[in-house]
Order: structure tokens, then sequence, then C-alpha cells
């Protein structure tokens, strides 16, 4: 029996009623792994020795007779971005090469604490910056569905692996889409949960007011489970929110019975593939059919997200990244003083992409330049935050595309930034306002290749999002 | 030319909570390199700093203290500069909403007092240490970082250039380290750095109102450095100007050997701190009720602590002054006066033989061998005249050496006052007969010669005698 | 051209970078093209809006003042590129801070 492509919760069955082992489960995912990873390349590390051990851990609970939770023995993965102890941890960046944290984020801990077992660490875009992997200070990664494509990014490895059956799920982190993109780019799904839902302690940071940790799963009901296992306050991370957790299972109901979605119109304008638009559409007549109310609605600052996410976001990085001076961890380039070290060890070691952002970010924070970009930035922020509040008064749900086009040719974006960074249009206004947002598979283009709607919820009402996800799933 | 100086303080003071500001680490001083640290103070990938409760409360103690006033919405920022000492390579700190500003303090120097302005307090972290392998940083190879350090709470107190002479910057800061014992805030221990200036000084001709260019001195630790320095710089200054100079705007280093300040660096790049807001921590709120609150939990400051010992005991105001200018002082002459002792009497001892003896020990109030009960005792006992004031020296001396109660030591060593009027004219016939000149001279007219004898009588008594009696009993028979 | 070449030098000093002399025209190239592009925002009266810092309203997260383990020092010092004696260790240090 193949294991490898199956959910969380169907694999939780058969563990648990004994039909397979964790053992059995592991080592099914590792040739797999091995199989396919020469082509696909999702991981940075991989972590066999521990994933056998926690499995035996596992089977030996099961043989016990005990019960076991819904990710215990599930093989999992992690975005190289968020730190494991003993495991090293890059960024898939050159200066973290050899970067072995002390300590475990969060989020981590608390998979771990569950028996999940860690199959390893995660390809990405240097640092989270990009939306291809093709940023990865080691390589690329391939899309499954095809490997000439993009997978997305900058949680590519963690979505790349879901969909080409590397793991059942795994962690991704979302920054302005990094979760939602790559999810929409590979058909699986991702979830970007409300800032402060999942603690951010441990999440090499990108951009503060904006990162957020997520799943990417095979269907929404493992979404729910993954979410179950990873929200909630955290006393090491201030911004956590100590607002109740829900068991998200419980939203897994398919009902979207009086459920009023909002269309805005700004994201069916320039730019938008015409294949995706039409995917778009029928989703929202699918919902309609099923219940919802579709209401036209207008988020008049769209236009201008793009533009205040790539103030904010490389201004916060900028200073995020300033610890990487090769003096306490991670890689030195040796100079003649402290100075040249710092300047060579970053020179070096940085990738392109991640320099570019640095230096908007310090040129938007620099004296002179302040107020004109990063304050106007703060500003416009407000604006884009209001639209949303405005348009929570009259609808619960606000459906998108999550990308203006599917998965793009690897290669096809790299000298031009600016084109790359206008892929984001859809995703990034989520991040700005702190929202919670999934993206879900809805069928292929005619090259065969996934789609994706996105679903933006209020401020911590996953529940909302993950009810009609799931009620557009089983209703395939 | 006549100038006028422009001096300005940036004060540094260390706090003294348990932990560091934004991690659980003991702030403990003097602990072995590197031993204090974890992944949050050494800046490691992915760590979020946490608001230490009580960093925020001091500094508000402190800006209350100050008569500053609360910014309701305070919060932390990114000072961003490049320094080994430095994990993240920013100092977290505040910027444009520091948790207190415009406050005053009233200072005395030379009889006169006068206010400095606060411009503002906001909380900090302190970075960490290097230690260079040369005697200097420039001739070091290499340096090597503790980060011990790193982290523990500061608050930077900000004031007006409101001083005009070293005297005066010295009793600011004197005044602040008074505030901030009595408030019980900060250990104030310069020696071990939880409390240093960066000192600005300007000339102006004496009647401008313009500001001159000023150069900063920074991390002094010492209130001698702190005038010596300040001293120099004002000298300096004025020679560049008379000789037709301009002052150039720099950081100096105050060279405690050679009595000099020297320019560290022209800024080519001046530092471009590019602040910013720190996302990672939330803004701190703060009620009406909250700041009430604070403020009545603020114990007597030394302004009101002084004017209650002139107004309650006749204190002068230079001892009063003196006596508050400590917190433990202050509740070592409270105990003093609480255990039976003349107000007075109190001062006196704790300014004189009390506060020379603890220098001579290099000890602190708090540690003095002879507590406060016990001086009150020995002041009783002069009051009531069981021992003469000059005897009460040598029963001081023996108390500080000894625990005993000075009851003890007065009987132990025989030091009771001789008041039996037979006795001591035992001891006056025989000092009239062994003395016939000044006698003669005495009778003669020459009161001085009085004197001399006196001292016969209290020699031979070992200084036992009432001195009072004896003048009395000497005069008398002198005179019969 | 909304960023010079001293620009460039200025922000990447601060940034403790170096731009090889064979990469500055296409780095004034690309910044410039996102400078431009971010210039539409100068387009918006935000005169009456205040900035936002963090992506939902917080306030007043503290921690107690109760010490916690430290780290154990090899662990601190396990990933320094150089280090001494308990320390870390760093070639020479010019200025003072």
């Amino acid at each position: 029996m193949a294991l490898y492509n199956k959910t969380a919760h169907e694999l939780h069955d058969l563990l648990q009623t004994k039909k397979i082992s964790a053992a059995e489960l592991t080592a099914d995912i590792f040739s797999r792994i091995d199989e396919v990873e020469d082509k696909i390349g999702a991981y940075l590390t991989l972590t066999r020795d521990k994933a056998t051990d926690t499995a035996k851990l596992v089977d030996e609970k099961i043989s016990r007779g005990e019960k076991i939770a819904p990710l215990e023995g599930i093989p999992c993965a992690i975005k190289d971005n968020i730190c494991t102890k003993g495991i090293r941890t890059t960024c898939a960046s050159k200066i973290l090469e050899n970067f072995i944290p002390p300590y475990d984020a969060t989020a981590y801990a608390k998979l771990a604490a569950q028996n999940s077992i860690i199959v390893g660490k995660l390809n990405l875009d240097e640092f989270a910056m990009g939306g291809s992997t093709e940023n990865s200070g080691f390589h690329t990664t391939h899309n499954p569905h095809d490997l000439e494509r993009v997978p997305g990014g900058s949680s590519g490895g963690s979505a790349a692996a879901v969909a080409g059956g590397e793991a059942v799920f795994t962690l991704g982190s979302d920054t302005g889409g990094s979760i939602r993109q790559p999810a929409s780019f590979c058909g699986v799904v991702g979830f970007k949960p409300t800032y402060g839902r999942v603690s951010r302690y441990g999440l090499v940071a990108f951009a503060s007011s904006l990162d957020q940790i997520g799943p990417l799963t095979r269907d929404v009901t493992d979404c729910a489970l993954v979410l179950n296992a990873i929200c909630g306050l955290d006393e090491m991370d201030s911004t956590s929110t100590a607002a109740p957790v829900p068991d998200f299972t419980k939203s897994l109901v398919a009902d979207v019975k009086g459920l009023k979605i909002g269309l805005p119109k700004e994201y069916f304008v320039k730019g938008i593939d015409a294949e995706v638009e039409t995917a778009i559409r029928n989703v929202a007549k699918k919902f309609e059919s099923l219940g919802a109310e579709i209401i036209e609605l207008s988020l008049p600052h769209t236009d201008y997200a793009i533009s205040t996410y790539y103030l904010i976001a490389p201004a916060e990085a900028a200073t995020n990244l300033e610890r990487y001076d090769g003096v306490s961890y991670g890689a030195r380039v040796d100079g003649a003083d402290v100075v040249e070290m710092m300047t060579n060890t970053r020179t070096e070691k940085f990738g392109a992409e991640v320099k570019r952002r640095i230096m908007i970010g310090n040129y938007a924070l620099s004296a002179g330049y302040y107020d004109a970009y990063y304050l106007k930035a703060l500003k416009v922020r407000t604006l884009i935050q209001k639209d949303f509040t405005d348009a929570f008064k009259n609808v619960d749900l606000i459906l998108t595309p999550t990308t203006p086009n599917a998965a793009f040719k690897i290669g096809e974006m790299t000298s031009d930034p600016l084109k790359m960074y206008l892929q984001d249009i859809c995703t990034v206004p989520v991040n700005l306002a702190g929202l919670p947002g999934i993206s879900v598979p809805c069928g292929v283009n005619k090259n065969k290749l996934p789609l994706a709607f996105q679903l933006i919820g209020k401020a911590l009402d996953e529940e909302t999002i993950i009810k009609a996800a799931f009620t557009y799933e089983q209703a395939l | 030319m006549n100038y006028e100086a422009v001096i300005g303080l940036e004060i540094h003071s260390e706090l003294k909570t348990a932990t560091k500001i934004f991690c659980g680490c003991a702030t403990t001083f003097g602990a072995e390199q590197n031993t204090h640290v974890c992944p949050v103070c050494l800046g490691l990938p992915g760590v979020l700093p946490t608001i230490n409760k009580k960093v925020v409360e001091f500094a508000i103690k402190a800006g209350l203290a100050t008569n500053c006033k609360i910014n309701k919405y305070s919060k932390f920022d990114r000072k961003n500069y490049y320094y080994p000492d430095l994990p993240k390579n920013w100092q977290t700190s505040q910027y444009d909403l520091p948790i207190a500003y415009a406050g005053h303090v009233e200072i005395d120097v030379d009889g006169v007092r006068k206010t400095v302005r606060l411009t503002r307090i906001h909380m900090e972290e302190d970075a960490g240490k290097l230690v260079h392998s040369g005697t200097t940083i420039k001739d070091s190879a290499s340096s090597n970082v503790d980060y011990n350090r790193t982290g523990v709470p500061l608050i930077e107190i900000v004031s007006e250039p409101d001083m005009h002479s070293a005297a005066e910057a010295r009793a600011y800061m004197e005044k602040i380290k008074s505030i901030l014992e009595y408030i019980d805030v900060s250990n104030c221990r310069m020696e071990e750095g939880n409390l240093r200036a960066d000192i600005n000084v300007s000339l102006r001709p004496v009647g401008s109102n313009k500001l001159g260019t000023r150069t900063e001195m920074k991390n002094i630790n010492s209130f001698k450095a702190l005038e010596d320095a300040i001293n120099y710089e004002i000298e300096r200054q004025a020679e560049v100007l008379d000789d037709g100079g301009t002052i150039i705007q720099e950081t100096r280093t105050w060279n405690p050997e050679k009595g000099i300040t020297q320019s560290m660096r022209s800024k080519e790049d001046a530092h471009d701190y590019r602040y910013m807001p720190e996302p990672d921590l939330p803004p701190i709120v703060t009620t009406d009720e909250e700041i009430e609150a604070f403020r009545k939990s603020l114990p007597e400051l030394p302004d009101a602590r002084r004017a209650r010992l002139i107004e309650s005991f006749g204190l002068s105001e230079y001892d009063a002054g003196i006596i508050t200018s400590s917190r433990a002082m202050a509740e070592y002459f409270d105990a003093v006066v609480a255990g039976g002792a003349d107000a007075k009497a109190a001062a006196n001892w704790i300014m004189g033989d009390l506060s020379k003896n603890l220098n001579a020990d290099n000890l602190t109030i708090e540690n003095s061998p002879v507590d406060a009960k016990r001086l009150a005792e020995m002041i009783q006992l002069i009051a009531k005249g069981t021992i003469s004031g000059k005897i009460a020296k040598t029963v001081f001396a023996e108390m500080w050496k000894s625990p005993a109660p000075p009851t003890q030591i007065v009987k132990d060593k025989g030091l009771v006052q001789i008041t039996d009027t037979g006795a001591i004219e035992g001891v006056i016939d025989e000092v009239i007969a062994k003395n016939p000149k000044a006698v003669e001279e005495y009778r003669g007219g020459k009161k001085k010669a009085l004197g001399a004898l006196v001292g016969q009588v209290m020699k031979l008594t070992k200084g036992k005698a009432n001195p009072q009696l004896v003048n009395q009993l000497l005069a008398k028979k002198l005179e019969a | 051209m909304k960023i010079s070449e001293q620009d460039i030098k200025t922000v990447a000093s601060l940034s403790r970078l170096r731009i090889p002399e064979e990469e500055k025209d296409d780095v004034l190239f690309q910044l410039n093209k996102i400078l431009t592009y971010v210039e539409n925002l100068q387009t918006l009266d935000t005169s009456n809006i205040e900035p936002t810092t963090y992506a939902l309203p917080m306030q007043n997260v503290f921690r107690a003042d109760e010490v916690k383990p430290s780290l154990d020092r090899e662990l601190a010092l396990s990933n320094a590129p150089l280090k001494e004696d308990g320390y870390f260790k760093v070639p020479r240090v010019l200025e003072q801070a």
C-alpha cells in the first residue's frame, strides 16, 4: 500500500488501528524521498535517524494500546527558517550554512511534543525573500507538477514536499504570501493564520510585523489538525495572541448557507491570467450554488499594497538581518579589522535578493528618506487595514485568486525583481492587515498546472475560513 | 574673552532588577564571561524579546521622582549601529515616545539653589563588554566579547543644557544618584559602571544666548572624572576660541592618567541610527490611575526629607543637605534619633567621626560596625553626663572595634566621668601645689592661666573629670 | 533617477555591504526601478492618517522579573566562528562605539 500520498487523518486511523506501523510509514516516505528528491529538491537537510527513533517510540506506544495524538507518528517537515535544536537551520543562506540552533521554535516544539515524525528541513528563498525558491543559497526546488517550473516561494520546499509525497504535511512561513502562493502553484492547501495565532519564537525573522507560521497540507481537514497543534499564546512571543484557540476540527462542517462572501473588484483587473479569473468566477458560482451569497465589493487601496509591502518588509528585514555579522555565530569571512570582517562576511555570504532588500530597507529608513518612504508606507498600511475593516462590515469572507497566474518557468522572472514582486499582489494585503488567509486548489489550467483561490477572513476568525474551504472541498 | 560654559548630561543608570530587560538571564555583576546569556540576549536567529515588567515600573518611578510627565503611550525602538558588543547590531531603546519627559530637579551649589530641567528618561538595554588583547583598543590585534552585560536594563536620563560649571554638573549628578537610591531602583555603584554619564560641553561669550559647538565625553563613571573632564574641556575650548579657532563637534575621551580629553575621531560618516519602531514589542500604555498609584508608592525624596530635618530638628540647611544626600545616611540618622539621641548631636556624630571612620575603612554606612542603636546609646551617655564629649571619642573608637554596648565599654575601660566633687578637689589641690607659677599669674589677673591648670587636672584624671565641674571648682579655690 | 551613486555608497556602508564596481550599474538600475514604482504612494494624502506599526492592536505584554536558566556556556559558544577562553573572539576593533 502506497502511504506517502495519504492525508494525516487517514494515516492516523491506519496507525491507531494498527493497520500500519509508524516505522513502515516513515520508511515509505523516505523511499519516496529517495525516488523523487533528486528531481524536486524540496529538502536542505534530512533527519532519517531522528525520524526512525520517533517512529519506534510511537509504535511502542501503539503496541501498548495507548491512544495517539492526531499528528503523532505522522511524517512532516519544517521550513528551514524555523529553528530546530540540534538540527542545522540555514534559512537557505550561506551565512547560516552551519548554524545549529541551541533552542527550538515554539511551533516546531509543539509538533515534536506530539511525536510528529520530523523528516527534515525544507528549502526556501534565502531568508524567505522571494516567490520561487530560486533565491535559495543552495539549490532551486522544482514544481512536482512540472519540473521545469518553480514551486513558488518562499515556502517552495514546503509546498513541493507535500505535492511530491515527500512529507504528509509541512510548516511554512508567510510574510507576503510565502505559504499561500507556493501552495497555489503546487496544488496543496496552505494557511496563513491571523498574525499572533502561532508563536513566531524561533521563526527566523524576515519582517517581524508580517511574518506568520502556518501549515501546508493535502486537504482542509489536515490543515485544521495542524492548526490545532501549533496555535496558541506563547510567553516567548509578546505579539502572540491571548485569544482562546478553538478546536478547528469543529469547523469541518460542509455548510455555507447564508455565508456572505465578498469578491473585491480590484483583484480582477490588470495582469490577471484569463484562466485564473475564470477559475475564481467558477469558485464563486460554486459557493453560490452551495447557498452562500456573493457580494461584489471594493478594497480601494489594493493598488498601493505592493509599494507599502516592499518598503515595510525590507525596512524590518534590514534591521532583522543586521545580526548576521560573523561575530558570534554563522559564517565569517576574515578581514583586517572588525568592520572589514563584517562587510566581507555579509557581502560574500548574502545572496543578491537579500542584499537588494537590505539596501532598499536601509534607504527607506535613512536620514532624510524616513518620512517619504518608511513612515509613508506605515500610514498607507493603516488605509489598507481600514479597507478590510470596512469590507468585513458587510461580508464574512473575501474570495480572491491566490496568484495572478499559475506556476511560471524557472528563470522566467529572475532578471526582473520588480516583476517578481508584482506577483504578490493578491497575498500581501492580507499580511499588511494581519488577517488569516487560505489557499485552496481549484482545478488545473490547460497546461495541467494547479490553480487556487484564496479566502480571507476576519482577524481571529480562522473557523469561518475552514468551514467554507471544507465545504468547497467536499463538494468537488 | 569671558565665556560661559553650557553643560548637559546624559546619565545612564543600571536598574536593580533580578533579570535582564528582555530575557530571564540574571543581571548579577562579576559572573564568569558568557555564563549569563541565552538565545534572546545573544540575538540568535529567531528569538524575540519580552519586556521585564519591573523595568517599566522602575522607569516610571524614576520619572515621577524627577518631576517628569509620564507618556501614557510609550514604545520601544531599534537604534541601529554595528558594534561587536551588540549582538543584534541594534540597541533596543526608545526614540520619540520615551517613558518619561519634561522633568526637573533642584540642586544647591555654594548656597545657591537652582533648577536643572530633564528632557526625558528612556529605557534601553546595555551592551556587552569587549576585552582587548592589548593595553588599548587600537593596539589590540583582536578583542574578546563577553555578553553577560548585554540586555542589562538601563534608564538614560537626559538633562537640558542647564548647567554652567563642573560643580553644578557634579551637584546634578549627585542629586540624580541620590534620588535613584531613595526610590531604590538602582544600586548606583559607579565603580561597577552602573551609573555613568555622557557629558556635553560648549562655550559661549558671557551674555550670549546662542549655543556654541559642543563636544561630548562618554562613559564618565566617577564624580572626580566628571569635574576634571569638564574643567579641562572648558579650558581647552576657551584656548581654542581665544586663538581664533573653532570647536569641532566630536566625541572626546577623558584620559584620567594624563588629565586631558582627547579626540576619538572626526565623525567622517556620522551615525545614522535609522531608528524604527520595534515591531516585536507591543506598546506600553499607562493610565492616570496607575501613574497616581506609582506616585503614592514613592518614598520621601531627598528634598522633602531635607526640609523635614530642618523643620523638625532644627538642623542647618548644610547639615540636612549632607545627611539626606544618601538615603542610607538619612535612614541611619532617623534611626539614631528614634533611638533616643538628640538630633543635632546625631548629625554631628554622623558627619564627623562616623563618616571619617567609614571613609578610612572604605565602608558604606549600611555596613558600619557601629549601628544606629549603639550610636544612639552613646550619645545618650553624653547627654546624661556619664561620659564627656571628649571621652566619647575614645568610646566611639572602641565601639568601632568591639560590638559591645557603649555602657559596657565605658565600664570596662573605666571611662565613667568623675563628678564626685571631693575626688576632683583632691586633684585640684595637687595641681595648685605643683604649679605655683600659674597660680600666681592667675591671681595676678592673668585669667588665661586657668586653662593650663584645667588641662593639668584633666590630664591627671585621664580626661574623665567633668570639665565644667573642674572649671568651677578650680576657679573657686583660686579665688578663695 | 531616484537614487544616486553616492546614495548607494552610503546605504551600502550603513548595511555593511560592498558593491563591486561591476555590479554598481545593475544595483542602481534595479533599485531605481523599485523606488520609482513605490512612488505611487506619494499620490495618497496621508496627512491625517496615523502610522501602523503592528499587524493588530496590542499593548502591555510583560514578563515577571524572575530568573530563568541561562545557556550552558559551551552551547552558547557552539556556533562561534572563533572563540577563546569562554569569549567570542573578533578581529581588531578600530573605533569605540
